[in-house]
């Protein structure tokens, strides 16, 4: 790989991403191996994030890697007023890759320069989180057999929501047909729908569910944020509009999925959890295997 | 009716000459070329009537001559410079400023939330468009647009 690093979706080659998910197949199918035996992983998280967290120390204990590192910043010198570039600086003697969770923006980018070794990155504040882009289309190629000429609904906080802004970006790279599920003032920036444009690629928007969604191949289901509502009025009417229920996937395509970064609240009804299209839990251990694929592709052990 | 034209700032006999400055982003081109830490001769007029500009500057440098990449960075302060490059008083070449594909330095990031504006780091932005200046940040990805473009 040209660069040791993974900031951005945008900095993987499509060969590359799909060599790492041809990767993370032979994960699934044997995630026990000793690859990353005497190395050490340093899991920094500046922020915490439980569920990425857990992801990559399951991916690094099954690699047979050691990890350090801490959980929040406040159980790190960041309290004590430690730049970024200290801290980077200092755990890079100690470790041969870093995971890092930051919320500031471009936090990963600055740390790849400043490292030696490979830092991965496990979200930067709104900006990427490249390693969910990956377990998505994972779980994308995985239940539909290819990533090109799907249908991919996107359904609700299309405006802020990172991991779908990602996705767009990841699977504009195939022939894909988009359809945008939003309240009005969540709807997809006009700068994703440009670049749409300018590729040729077709999108369709609405602000509620419909038969369409009978076309869908993959269903991404993301929270709608009471916060990010300027009019606590409007979250009122919208709230209950983006909740998908069982009884609205029945006439839905066969090999349709139900995915979701997680954590859910309570726009996907427990009663979907049932359906053989609910598939956001697989999408969850699906995340071990990439993160697997990830660090061993960076540390250039396969 | 024309004034009869009287040089403001006084002719160089070899060096550059940037005119059309508007007449706020003076000292920031002197910032930017770093002009306030060289000991080459250096004669500049502000607050000049410009028909364009409303008021200009010009800075006039003696013994100096800039590199295309060196003197386009003034390309966001003074789109609309132009410079002349003087041999034996005579204008031997003329030139205007072209905005960067690379911006390092001189801009601020809009994104409150990116870490150029929390740790000491150089900003660093591609150029995705010209015409309408508009920078993508190298560390957090936002655009920072013309019109909330704050310099250094």
């Amino acid at each position: 790989m040209k660069n040791r690093s993974l900031v951005s979706i945008d900095d993987l080659s499509t060969d590359e991403m799909v060599s790492m998910l041809d990767l993370a197949e032979e994960f699934e199918k044997q995630p026990s191996q000793s690859l990353l035996e005497g190395k050490v992983i340093a899991t920094l998280f500046f922020e915490p994030s439980t569920r990425t967290r857990l992801s990559f120390e399951s991916a690094i204990s099954r690699l047979k890697g050691k990890i350090v590192g801490f959980t929040d910043a406040s159980s790190s010198s960041v309290t004590k007023g430690e730049s970024l570039y200290d801290t980077i600086r200092t755990v890079n003697n100690y470790c041969d890759l870093i995971v890092m969770r930051h919320p500031i923006e471009g936090s990963a980018r600055l740390a790849s320069e400043i490292a030696d070794v490979p830092i991965v990155n496990a979200g930067d504040g709104a900006n990427q989180h490249p390693t969910q882009t990956m377990l998505d289309l994972y779980s994308i190629r995985k239940t539909q057999g290819t990533l090109d000429n799907l249908n991919i609904f996107l359904v609700g906080d299309l405006k802020y929501g990172r991991t779908v802004h990602s996705l767009l970006m990841a699977m504009s790279r195939w022939n894909t047909t988009f359809n945008f599920i939003s309240p009005p003032e969540l709807k997809m920036p006009v700068e994703y729908k440009l670049y749409l444009d300018s590729l040729g690629l077709k999108y369709y928007e609405h602000s509620d569910f419909t038969e369409i969604i009978n076309e869908a191949d993959i269903i991404y289901m993301t929270r709608v944020q009471k916060e990010r509502f300027s009019d606590p009025m409007e979250y009122e009417k919208v709230k209950n509009v983006y909740v998908l229920r069982k009884h609205m996937l029945e006439q839905t395509k066969k090999n349709m999925k139900v995915l979701h970064p997680l954590p859910r609240v309570n726009e996907i009804h427990t009663d979907v959890d049932t359906s053989t299209k609910s598939y956001y839990f697989q999408q969850a251990l699906n995340g071990v295997f990439t993160r697997q694929a990830i660090l061993t592709r960076l540390l250039d052990l396969k | 009716m024309k004034e009869p034209k009287q040089l403001s700032v006084s002719a160089i006999e070899n060096g550059t000459v940037i005119d059309h400055i508007p007449a706020s982003s003076l000292f920031k081109v002197i910032q930017i070329l770093g002009l306030d830490k060289i000991d080459n001769q250096i004669t500049f007029g502000t607050n000049l009537e410009s028909g364009k500009l409303g008021r200009k500057a010009i800075i006039k440098l003696a013994g100096i001559f800039f590199e295309d990449d060196d003197i386009n960075r003034i390309a966001l302060v003074a789109p609309e410079a132009k410079l002349n490059i003087i041999k034996g008083y005579e204008v031997v070449e003329k030139s205007i400023v072209e905005v960067p594909d690379e911006i390092i330095g001189i801009a601020k990031c809009v994104n409150p939330k990116c870490i150029t504006n929390f740790e000491a780091v150089t900003t660093k932005f591609t150029v995705v468009s010209k015409k309408e200046v508009a920078l993508k940040c190298h560390y957090c990805e936002k655009i920072t647009d013309q019109e909330h473009m704050i310099i250094l």
